[in-house]
């Protein structure tokens, strides 16, 4: 059996058994949670020392098995430089999640069952190679993620998950037929990726492509989201679980933004230059409004939630910039395309850091309302510590991956097309509104729910120091993973160009 | 790696890691202080090592980009003086800070490496990554004493203001990669128009931040409510400082645009003008240091702008002896006799000599009064400013007066008589051996260094640095005699108080007026927007979707259902027709077999009749 098929299949075998064997206790079934995250990161981690990069539009543990073969569709499998630094964040990301829900009491079985459901999922978008196995995965994902909300959240929970399961289904639903689109215009009809990319099927038909492009542009936009399809992620945040929260932040928004490098930009390169301008100014607005209505918040999960729109802007932008093709930028270009996959794993590490932060204040105290604390860092030092560092890595602060992926995006954008400049004051917004979180939630005399906080417990530490850490790695000696990335940009650069 | 290599990463990883061990481990408190000082310590002759040796270092950072340090004859001259200093104001804190030692010496020590790599980077990565962390750091110190609001916004303002100054070497760096040159900054200037223009105006903006110049010079004010130490420190060699380095830096750059050097150089003796008479109006002590600093290193820019790198440098070097010696001056007395307010420190000289010779040093350099250092350093950038323009060098001169009356302002509350009613509630009413001892040396330096503008020296330092190293001695005269007049008349007549500088020319309520609170109403309206219209909206199509669905269900209920009962109703009456003719008599089954016969037959003949 391929890796990457041994990597999907056993977390979502385990789940199998865990939903099945009621005599499972709660407690086993926490630590087969945790254990198999972590055997999850071990493969990746086999598999990233056997990386090697395979080549333009060619993956690295190919396997491919009949399917549908009525329709081209295979069980097409395999990772290149897009994908290797996304799986292994899931798998961290995952990792994180199991350890902080270790003293979750409410039906532990079935929690576990569902989150290696998820687990598997997620990583199966990251490592398909054809259409219809891309939206299988993608949107079992949005079930899973259904339930975890509905089933695990707090407040409004059944409203906010069916709200997020109808938005976001219906966003896959658009997906579809963008890639139905691109099913019938390819010749011969296929679902395969890889096929798709080398033909490039709607090359020199500017309106089947550009609605194909619309089609599948929509159905992601949804998903990253970006400004105006983000109204379902608020909601779906402040009611879901910490670790729902981390998942949907960290993993299931990557899906989003993902679609743009594997799918959207290589397949239609020549739609994609086209529309290059609309995507950038979608970027540039969901910079700049997630900025300005996070700064607005009280609520300190919308706030990071707001930040997620903000952050995802930024891709967006850099991928837009990708389709300015001008002489003598294909350097400037691929900077960009690298900074906007660096940005893909740091907020996934950040943001989940949060959300697990975030939770810790709903488990002690009930509620998110920054209003109602105060000098929090004289009970919870530790904590104020963790939350201060996250912070600077999500405003992006040097030193920790941010930056490293905000630096490269804004050069690489600013190179090609200086107007998106503008999205900078995104940078300085996001400074400004978790420094008045800090403040606001941390400083000042201790008071409100401050009192009598507990301060972080080791299964905490363990959950959400890690994350930190690996941003701290990536914004130290970025090329520990920047090597990965770089070869598999430039790949994306040139098909984009084509 | 060889030896001067090792050094050089030494000197800024060590202060780095160590720091950063400390500000995690609060269990560390006890020995913070003197693991700090050994570390400030090595990093020192580490520093001093490596200007000697001048090794550069890089390892790949991003695509096309490396982290670079290089320690060229400019770093060679600042790198030694930021150790230098962060040693000495850590050898006061360990007197003076009681609480927190391991979170604050941990975050001194982060503050002083990354001001270092500032100091020695190379290549605009690198740049933009100390700078940001030294500006981080600077928040988490402004705002040490956590407890207190006031403390951790000054400490908010000042990240956020030197943040959007910082947002020009974003867009520096984007242009450099559209130049194509790559991202060294020695490289800059040889960018092809018009990306080279973007780089100088980028960088511009992001060191008249951080130097604090105008108009961003209020977040200056603000930061004086961190501890002394760490003014002494962010205000004289680092930070502030780093901010006028790095125009010195790219001097070349500036001069290869036309109009970036008359830039600075108009920015820096305004900023040193308007500052001074900011400096001249305050009533505390720590407020008129903080205003001096920023009019001192609008020198160090107006240095830049003309291109006397090796007198800017000097100045830049005694400015941070002298200013880190009397903000250290500040704390000890904030410390014994719990006041910064100048009318409650009068006669502050007399009761502790040392201090008040120290603080006399400080202030009469600060003057310019020959022969201390900054007599000589301003001047040497003066002699340069002249040969530009009559009307700048015109403006640094009345720059300088005003340097020597808020000077003298100091000089004369600290010697006259006064009585300490305010100490003996207020204040510890000591001062320290490990307080006084960094003070002794600053004085030293405060007095000498201006050596460096100077015959011999100065003539090398140019030949390092670029820059005409020439001090004319006319010049030389005719500012000691302005210094010399300015101070007497001060004591003399006693010093104004202009009370139209006081409030920083209400640069901070501006800021707050045109840019801070436009923001937050308009976050405001988009958060309002955006729940009550586009997630409203949403909602609304969703519901719209439920309506029209329930008409649906009305409809099948309705009208498909009841289309359908109706169809099967006639149906039914159908079949009853049908059945009216199934009686079971067999003669009515002949009689109909006839009829439909007949029927069949008249039809076929009218059919083959009409052809």
């Amino acid at each position: 059996m391929n890796m990457l098929s041994l990597i999907v299949f056993l977390p979502l075998v385990v789940a199998a058994v865990v939903a099945a064997v009621p005599a499972i206790r709660p407690a086993a079934a926490r630590w087969i949670w945790v254990i198999v995250s972590a055997v999850e990161l071990i493969l990746i981690g086999i598999v990233w020392a056997g990386y090697e990069n395979p080549g333009p539009n060619r993956l690295a543990f190919d396997e491919q098995i009949p399917w549908i073969p009525g329709v081209n569709s295979s069980y097409h499998i395999g990772v290149d430089g897009l994908s290797l630094p996304l799986l292994a964040m899931t798998a961290v990301v995952f990792l994180a999640a199991a350890i902080y829900a270790l003293t979750n009491s409410q039906r532990a079985r079935a929690h576990s069952a569902l989150f290696l459901f998820l687990e598997g999922v997620s990583l199966g978008v990251f490592i398909s190679a054809d259409l219809i196995v891309f939206f299988v995965f993608f949107d079992l994902s949005i079930v899973g993620m259904y339930f975890v909300i509905a089933g695990w959240g707090h407040g409004n929970a059944a409203r906010s998950a069916l709200r997020f399961f109808l938005y976001t289904f219906l966003g896959s639903l658009a997906l579809l037929l963008g890639f139905i689109g691109l099913y019938v215009f390819s010749d011969p009809h296929t679902f395969d990726i890889l096929e798709l990319v080398a033909a490039a099927p709607l090359k020199g038909n500017p309106v089947a492509g550009g609605l194909v492009l619309a089609a599948i542009v929509v159905g992601l936009a949804v998903k990253t989201p970006t400004v105006p399809f983000h109204t379902w992620l608020p909601p779906a945040h402040t009611d879901a679980p910490a670790t729902g929260s981390a998942v949907l932040a960290g993993v299931l928004l990557k899906m989003g933004t993902y679609g743009f490098v594997r799918i959207a930009m290589p397949i239609l390169p020549d739609a994609w230059r086209s529309w290059a301008w609309v995507i950038i100014i979608v970027g540039i607005i969901s910079v700049l409004y997630g900025a300005f209505v996070a700064l607005a918040q009280t609520n300190l999960k919308r706030m990071i939630a707001y930040t997620s729109v903000n952050h995802m802007g930024y891709i967006v932008l850099a991928l837009g910039a990708v389709g300015l093709v001008i002489d003598d930028s294909a350097q400037a270009r691929s900077v960009a395309v690298t900074g906007a996959v660096v940005q893909m794993v740091s907020h996934g590490l950040i943001t989940a850091a949060l959300f697990l932060l975030a939770g810790v204040m709903q488990s002690r105290a009930g509620t998110y309302d920054m209003g109602s604390y105060g000098g929090l860092a004289a009970p919870a030092p530790r904590y104020a510590a963790l939350f201060a560092i996250a912070s600077f890595a999500s405003l992006g602060l040097p030193g920790l991956s941010g930056f490293i992926a905000e630096f490269q995006i804004f050069a690489g954008s600013i190179a090609v097309a200086p107007i998106t400049a503008i999205a900078l004051l995104g940078i300085l917004i996001t400074a400004a509104l978790f420094l008045r979180a800090l403040q606001r939630v941390f400083t000042g005399p201790t008071h409100g729910h401050s009192t009598g906080f507990s301060d972080l417990n080791g299964r905490e530490l363990w959950s959400i120091g890690p994350l930190l850490a690996l941003s701290l790695l990536i914004g130290v000696v970025p090329q520990t993973f920047l090597y990965v990335i770089e070869p598999a940009s430039a790949a994306l650069v040139t098909l984009v160009g084509r | 790696m060889t030896g001067p290599q090792m050094a050089l990463v030494a000197m800024v990883v060590l202060p780095a890691v160590v720091g950063a061990v400390l500000a995690m481990a609060p269990r560390a408190n006890r020995s913070a202080a003197s693991i700090a000082l050994v570390t400030a310590g090595l990093s020192t002759i580490l520093a001093v090592i490596t200007a000697l040796t001048r090794p550069a270092a890089s390892y790949p950072f991003l695509a096309g980009a490396d982290f670079a340090l290089n320690v060229d004859a400019l770093a060679s001259l600042i790198a030694p003086m930021i150790a230098a200093v962060t040693f000495l104001v850590l050898v006061f804190a360990a007197g003076t800070i009681r609480e927190s030692r391991s979170r604050f010496f941990g975050l001194m020590l982060i503050f002083s490496a990354s001001a270092l790599v500032t100091a020695t980077a190379a290549s605009l990565p690198a740049l933009l990554f100390a700078w940001e962390l030294m500006g981080a750091t600077s928040y988490a110190l402004i705002g040490f004493w956590w407890r207190d609001g006031d403390r951790v916004s000054a400490g908010l303002t000042a990240f956020i203001t030197t943040r959007s100054a910082d947002l020009g070497l974003y867009v520096a760096a984007g242009a450099a990669l559209a130049g194509g040159v790559g991202m060294g900054l020695a490289d800059l200037s040889s960018v092809a128009t018009p990306w080279r223009h973007v780089i100088a105006a980028g960088i511009l903006v992001a060191a008249l931040g951080k130097a604090a110049q105008l108009p961003f010079s209020f977040w200056l004010s603000g930061a004086m409510k961190g501890p002394s130490p760490v003014s002494a420190l962010l205000h004289s060699a680092a930070m502030v400082a780093m901010g006028g380095y790095l125009l010195l830096r790219i001097q070349p750059l500036l001069a290869s645009t036309g109009w970036a050097g008359p830039v600075a150089a108009w920015v820096g003796v305004a900023t040193a003008v308007l500052m001074g008479f900011v400096a001249l109006g305050q009533r505390n002590f720590k407020q008129l240091l903080a205003a001096s600093t920023v009019a001192q290193l609008g020198f160090v820019v107006l240095a830049a702008g003309v291109g006397a790198v090796s007198g800017g440098a000097a100045h830049l070097v005694a400015h941070a002896s002298v200013k880190a010696l009397l903000f250290l001056v500040a704390g000890a007395w904030l410390q014994a006799l719990g006041t910064e307010e100048l009318t409650n420190l009068r006669g502050a000289a007399r009761r502790w000599r040392i201090v008040g010779v120290a603080a006399t040093v400080g202030a009469l350099a600060l003057a310019g009064i020959a022969p201390l250092s900054l007599w000589a350093t301003k001047d040497s950038v003066l002699t340069a400013a002249l040969e530009t323009s009559r009307l700048l060098y015109a403006a640094g001169l009345v720059a300088g007066a005003v340097s020597a009356a808020y000077a003298g302002k100091i000089l004369w509350i600290m010697w006259s008589r006064g009585t300490h009613r305010h100490a003996r509630d207020h204040g510890t009413g000591t001062v320290t051996g490990l307080e006084q001892a960094p003070l002794v040396v600053l004085a030293l330096g405060a007095a000498t260094l201006g050596a460096l503008a100077l015959p011999p020296l100065s003539s090398v330092l140019a030949a390092a640095l670029g820059g005409g190293g020439v001090v004319s001695v006319v010049e030389l005269a005719v500012s000691a005699g302005i210094a010399v007049v300015v101070v007497v008349l001060m004591v003399w007549l006693r010093a104004p108080h202009p009370r139209w500088a006081l409030g920083w020319f209400g640069l901070e309520a501006a800021a707050h007026v045109v840019i801070v609170r436009p923001s937050l109403a308009l976050a405001r309206a988009l958060a309002f927007f955006d729940d009550h219209v586009l997630d409203r909206s949403v909602t609304v199509l969703a519901g719209g979707v439920g309506r029209l669905a329930r008409t649906a269900a009305w409809a099948d209920n309705h009208g498909i259902d009841r289309g359908v009962s109706v169809i099967a109703d006639r149906v039914g009456r159908l079949g009853q027709l049908a059945r009216i003719p199934q009686t079971g008599a067999i003669h009515h089954y002949f009689l109909q077999t006839i009829a439909v016969l007949v029927a069949g037959a008249v039809i076929w003949s009218l059919s083959t009749m009409m052809g």
